[in-house]
């Protein structure tokens, strides 16, 4: 009977739900770990706080640095200020930006639309880009595979910020085909777009190629090729399956680049965005706007890893509870 | 730099074939390269054909030509002197940024590695959640801790590829130590340290190497991108980074300000790329 009492609430949490909670209470350890550490390196950094609240405006007075010290409560010693910030953060406030003297939540929340437009359409072209070149390439002769190997190469070692410089240089100043700075329009996002999404396609297109080549004479090819499909079907139909699931462990490096690539490319377009906001944020040393993007940007890396771990064994029938992998 | 780590995380093969790197052509042409570079990066003063600060108003803006190779700026500063001026400053940075993450992770490493296991798990998760982040983050992150400069950035880099190295030393440590050599030196009476010293850090040292000339493109692409969001060697310090940022206003009248400076990035990468490859691949065989 006592057995039984324990096993039926068991039993009314599925297993995948239970692993999902696992996966996001880890991921809510490293968020606060992150934020943790980011916010002792703030406060132990050279520099003062106060002269960055203050601002290089403004003369330090005497008077004038109590009153922020008093108004930050920058005097309570520094474990009550981490708890101030961890209430502060519970109930989604993210802080003051010292320089632009607004609510960060609010300043992040205009930035954030045309870097999520942004990391789509690029995420998207390099997709197609890399699944187009892996499968023209693959399995074909040394010449083929040795352009594409050296294409990739260049896609790769091609700083983004260079990369950008030539687009705007050649399809903005000199054929006038496409508008150089600003978000406006769809017309504006596709420089910036290729900008971001040609060195990762140039990544995402040697593992694809990887995977198709070795998927090539394995049993499942074999079989669907016995049963009358053709050449292109298969590949469409179970090779290109096959060769795609590794990228999925490749989904936090992969919004890594576009968010580190987005510093660069708003920057060199004269783009909105959260990467402008950060390099602006560090050239000026507003820590408060920095630790606010490490911390979503960790939180971001959080959930797009568990969402992976969750989604796999649903795209992978190998993976799922009983399946021998 | 992250797949390339996986490929790594095994012991050293000790039979590459010596001399090898030097018969294949393609091997051959990114050597010869580098070390024209480094030739330009000692003796500057041979290469260049105008004092790369002297201004001269009256020729802005040149396009490339017979007087000015690549052009003049905004300042009328020749570009290609220039260029041969700040390869110094663009690869020291490299440079001294890869030293400081292969010696940061090695040492974090071998504390990971040869220490305990509760020492192990907390480094190890620490570097987990920094191997998160992309390096150009949190070499950003560094910089807004200590400020720009030159320096610096060096550092912020540096400590920006501090986990990528830690990882690796880490797992070669665990590797060796488990080794039954290393057992035989314990039995005789060998001290832990002296082990560490003598059997791991050797082992350590080839895969550190090669892992180390595929971040030194990774840490030139970083550098310079610092510098060319403005955070990098303050005027009239340049390097390839800050001239592409000089440039960047530039486009529409002078593309090749900002250009040349790309471009000398891109190959120095290419190079230092295809050399980290073909040692890697004489690593794994």
């Amino acid at each position: 009977m006592s057995d039984r009492a324990r096993l039926v609430p068991r039993r009314r949490v599925p297993p995948w739900a239970r692993f999902v909670a696992r996966r996001l209470a880890a991921g809510l350890v490293v968020v606060w770990g992150t934020l943790t550490v980011t916010f002792f390196a703030l406060h132990l950094a050279p520099g003062d706080i106060v002269d960055g609240l203050i601002g290089p405006g403004a003369a330090a007075t005497p008077a004038l640095r109590d009153q922020v010290i008093a108004e930050n409560g920058l005097d309570d010693p520094l474990l009550v200020q981490y708890g101030r910030q961890l209430a502060q953060l519970a109930s989604g406030g993210l802080g003051w930006s010292y320089q632009l003297n607004e609510p960060i939540e609010r300043l992040l929340g205009s930035q954030l639309g045309p870097t999520v437009e942004l990391a789509v359409s690029a995420l998207i072209t390099a997709l197609v880009l890399a699944v187009l070149a892996a499968t023209l390439t693959a399995g074909r002769g040394r010449v083929v595979r040795g352009a594409a190997g050296l294409a990739e190469l260049l896609m790769v070692s091609m700083p983004s910020f260079w990369l950008g410089i030539i687009l705007l240089t050649v399809f903005s100043y000199r054929l006038h085909a496409l508008p150089s700075i600003g978000a406006d329009g769809p017309a504006a996002l596709v420089l910036p777009t290729l900008a971001l999404a040609l060195p990762l396609a140039g990544v995402l297109a040697q593992v694809i190629r990887q995977e198709l080549e070795s998927a090539d004479g394995r049993p499942f090819v074999l079989t669907a090729r016995s049963r009358g499909l053709g050449a292109t079907a298969v590949l469409l139909r179970h090779t290109l399956r096959h060769a795609l699931l590794p990228l999925t462990t490749l989904a936090g490096f992969v919004l890594g680049s576009l968010f580190g690539g987005a510093v660069l490319v708003e920057n060199i377009f004269t783009r909105p965005g959260l990467g402008r906001v950060l390099a602006n944020a560090v050239g000026s040393r507003d820590l408060p706007v920095v630790s606010a993007l490490v911390v979503i940007s960790s939180a971001a890396f959080v959930l797009i890893n568990t969402l992976v771990d969750v989604l796999h064994p649903l795209i992978d029938p190998r993976l799922r509870e009983g399946g021998t992998a | 730099m992250s797949t390339v780590t996986a490929l790594l995380d095994r012991p050293a093969a000790a039979t590459a074939r010596r001399g090898a790197l030097l018969r294949s052509p393609a091997r051959l042409a990114p050597l010869v390269l580098l070390a024209a570079v480094a030739l330009v990066l000692v003796f500057p003063g041979m290469f260049a054909t105008h004092a790369p600060e002297a201004t001269d108003v009256a020729a802005a803006l040149r396009p490339p030509g017979a007087a000015h190779w690549l052009g003049t700026d905004q300042l009328g500063r020749d570009v290609w002197s220039r260029l041969v001026h700040g390869t110094r400053l663009s690869l020291l940075i490299a440079v001294g940024a890869t030293l400081i993450g292969v010696g940061g992770g090695a040492l974090l490493g071998l504390v990971a590695g040869c220490g305990g296991q509760r020492v192990d798990f907390a480094l190890m998760r620490v570097v987990d959640v920094l191997l998160g982040f992309p390096e150009l983050l949190l070499a950003l992150v560094v910089v807004a801790l200590l400020g720009g400069g030159t320096v610096n950035v060096a550092i912020a880099i540096g400590t920006a590829g501090v986990p990528h190295y830690a990882r690796l030393v880490r797992g070669q440590a665990r590797l060796v130590l488990r080794s039954e050599y290393v057992e035989a030196a314990r039995v005789l009476g060998v001290p832990a340290w002296r082990s560490v010293l003598r059997h791991v850090l050797p082992n350590v040292g080839g895969p550190l190497v090669v892992l180390a000339s595929i971040g030194l493109g990774s840490a030139i692409i970083s550098g310079s991108g610092l510098s060319v969001l403005g955070l990098g060697p303050v005027p009239p310090e340049a390097d390839w980074g800050s001239m592409v940022a000089d440039g960047k206003d530039f486009l529409q009248t002078a593309w090749w300000i900002s250009i040349a400076p790309g471009l000398a990035v891109s190959v120095v990468v290419v190079c230092t790329t295809l050399i980290g490859r073909s040692l890697q691949l004489r690593a794994v065989r």
